[in-house]
């Protein structure tokens, strides 16, 4: 079994080696029958845990160590991607990739945060976890689109902005406020989806949109609920609980007004099916990119404004 | 106070707190003196003799810094709707409750008109003594409603900040409070009016990443911590003693964060001059 598989996968996953090993020895129909009633099973049984996850398992499913990144999209969906590089002020933060792409013909800048996949990548990658400069890169790539009439598209996929003294020296905080305040009023269209993990300022910093989708598996919100428990419970063992209690599945975050859309994984998430799953991914862009195009940029910018002008809720 | 005589104390977070205490003498945690609250008032609620500011509400700071009957609260009744049904040891109501009966204040920000040496501003002060200071849905409404006021009304914009960051209780919605609040100041800097951010002890995490870092003008108070990430998780994370004086004000004034540093005894007339040369 894949290192990384989850606990509640197991039994699923138990499942389809048997039948597949089965399969291996399927010369006589009598064996057929008996793998035709195991599918049935397994069948079943996917239904039955996937349909009622709890959101900490969502959280582990937005974290599975199999599930497609920035770059394994980037690779199903688009074309002639040009990977572009640096802030022009201090360094290249691999942390986010960005560059123009071709969406079916469509010219867009695609921004997104990049996790690696062993430890090796991992490293390189900081844990997907961004530093001033990859906020100062990803504006200067939005401002790039913006001087050319290009769309952006911008994939959410982090654990948080890096908490390093180096980070916090170069301005963190003014990073990712200067990108709030510049992506809402950048005059041409957003569309920005939470792919993975969403977590807080160092997510939402390349996260302002015409558009906020988010895949079905994924998670958005102020704090992982690790940080959460260990913060309101003080102590590291309310993870469940504080999943629970923020609220941060896609479907929650349509029911907050935060989310417009959530996307569909193939069932079992998206490291079951990637090919699938960004097939979905694909279609969901065009349509919505294909949706703003026809709006002026002084509408959008109004709408967009507008949009995050609406959240919240409060008593008077 | 200059940095370089902050040597030799400690400025990690976890330090003393600052909060002014109810009885009649305090002990400066700076440098131990015993300080009569009403020679504290007089002197702006810093300490005599070493200079640290203590810690002081939006009530304090508007008698500092305003002119006498200027304020005109807006939004006062406004409170938290819990919105998450949140509960962690406590459901969030109750800590809600229990804050405004606690504090007299219905939420960590208060909002509102006046005047500073007769030009006319739109003011917003943080409590931090309301939920460490924290912003949900109340706290970023408010500010962007007076965002709005200071657009409409073309008078300069003053935030004073003192945040402990996003509340948690109000997850994702309170996350969109960056958004909200940076767009509103977006808006704001493409009408042409100004704003000034003041920065004080403490101002971390989502207020320092949305309006506090957006200022035209980023005004600090001396020795405060300004930050993204709290020291305590930027300690565990690289597993190192952070260096004497990080995150401090004088910090962000070396690394080009904040346009200066004033001492809150002359913060009245530094915005009264900041307010004459940006309007004539
Ligand atoms: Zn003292």
């Amino acid at each position: 079994m894949a290192k990384g598989t989850l606990e509640f996968e197991r039994p699923i996953i138990e499942l389809e080696q048997k039948i597949e090993e089965m399969r291996k020895y399927a010369d006589n129909l009598d064996i057929a029958d008996e793998i035709g009633t195991l599918e049935k099973k397994v069948d079943q049984l996917r239904e039955s845990i996937f349909t009622n996850l709890t959101r900490w398992q969502r959280v582990q499913l937005a974290r599975h160590p199999d599930r497609p990144y920035t770059l394994d999209y980037v690779g199903m969906i688009m074309k002639d991607f040009v990977e572009l590089h640096g802030d022009r002020r201090y360094a290249d933060d691999k942390a986010v990739v960005g560059g123009f792409a071709s969406l079916e013909g469509r010219t867009v800048m695609l921004i997104g945060q990049q996790k690696g996949r062993d430890t090796k990548s991992n490293l390189y990658r900081n844990f997907g976890m961004m530093n001033p400069e990859g906020y100062r890169k990803a504006l200067r790539l939005m401002q790039l689109a913006a001087r050319f009439g290009k769309p952006v598209i911008t994939f959410l996929d982090t654990p948080g902005a890096y908490p390093g003294i180096g980070a916090e020296e170069r301005g963190q905080a003014e990073a990712i406020a200067r990108n709030l305040f510049e992506m809402s009023h950048l005059p041409v269209p957003i569309v920005a989806t939470i792919i993975g993990e969403g977590a807080s300022g160092g997510a939402l910093g390349i996260g302002i949109g015409d558009r906020i989708l988010m895949m079905e598996n994924a998670w958005y919100s102020v704090i992982a609920p690790e940080s959460c428990s260990s913060i309101l419970w003080r102590s590291w063992d309310y993870k469940e609980q504080a999943a629970e209690a923020l609220k941060l599945t896609a479907q929650d975050l349509v029911e907050q007004g935060i989310v417009d859309r959530v996307i569909a994984e193939p069932i079992g998430g998206a490291h079951r099916n990637p090919q699938k799953a960004a097939s979905i991914l694909k279609d969901v862009l065009i349509e919505e990119i294909d949706g703003l195009a026809k709006i002026t940029p002084d509408k959008l910018i109004k709408k967009r404004i507008e949009k995050f002008s609406k959240m919240g809720a409060w008593k008077e | 106070m200059p940095w370089f005589r902050r040597s030799k104390q400690n400025i990690i977070a976890e330090g003393p707190k600052k909060e002014i205490p109810d009885g009649l003498w305090t002990k400066c945690n700076g440098c131990g003196e015993i300080i009569h609250r009403k020679q504290l008032e007089q002197n702006f609620f810093v300490c005599p003799k070493c200079q640290t500011h203590f810690r002081i509400g939006s009530k304090e700071y508007f008698e500092i810094l305003l002119d006498r009957g200027s304020f005109k609260e807006m939004d006062k009744k406004m409170r938290s709707a819990d919105p998450l049904d949140f509960k962690d040891t406590k459901p969030y109501s109750d800590r809600i409750k229990d804050t405004i009966k606690k504090t007299g204040l219905n939420d960590a920000v208060r909002t509102g008109t006046a005047a500073i040496d007769n030009h006319p501003v739109v003011i917003a002060c943080m409590d931090f003594g309301f939920i460490g200071g924290s912003m949900g849905s109340v706290v970023g409404e408010k500010i962007a409603r007076a965002i709005d006021k200071a657009r409409k009304t073309e008078r300069p914009l003053i935030i004073i900040s003192s945040s402990g960051g996003a509340r948690m209780m109000e997850a994702a919605l309170s996350l969109m409070q960056l958004a909200k609040t940076s767009a509103k100041l977006a808006q704001l800097s493409d009408s042409g009016v100004p704003f000034f951010s003041i920065l004080t002890d403490p101002t971390t995490g989502g207020v320092t990443a949305s309006y506090a870092m957006l200022g035209d003008i980023n005004i600090a108070e001396p020795g405060a911590l300004i930050g993204f990430a709290g020291p305590r998780v930027i300690k565990q994370t690289i597993g190192k003693d952070l260096p004497k004086g990080f995150q401090r004000s004088e910090f962000l004034l070396e690394k080009g964060f904040v346009d200066m540093i004033v001492h809150r005894r002359e913060m009245r007339s530094t915005l009264s001059r900041l307010l004459h040369l940006f309007q004539n």
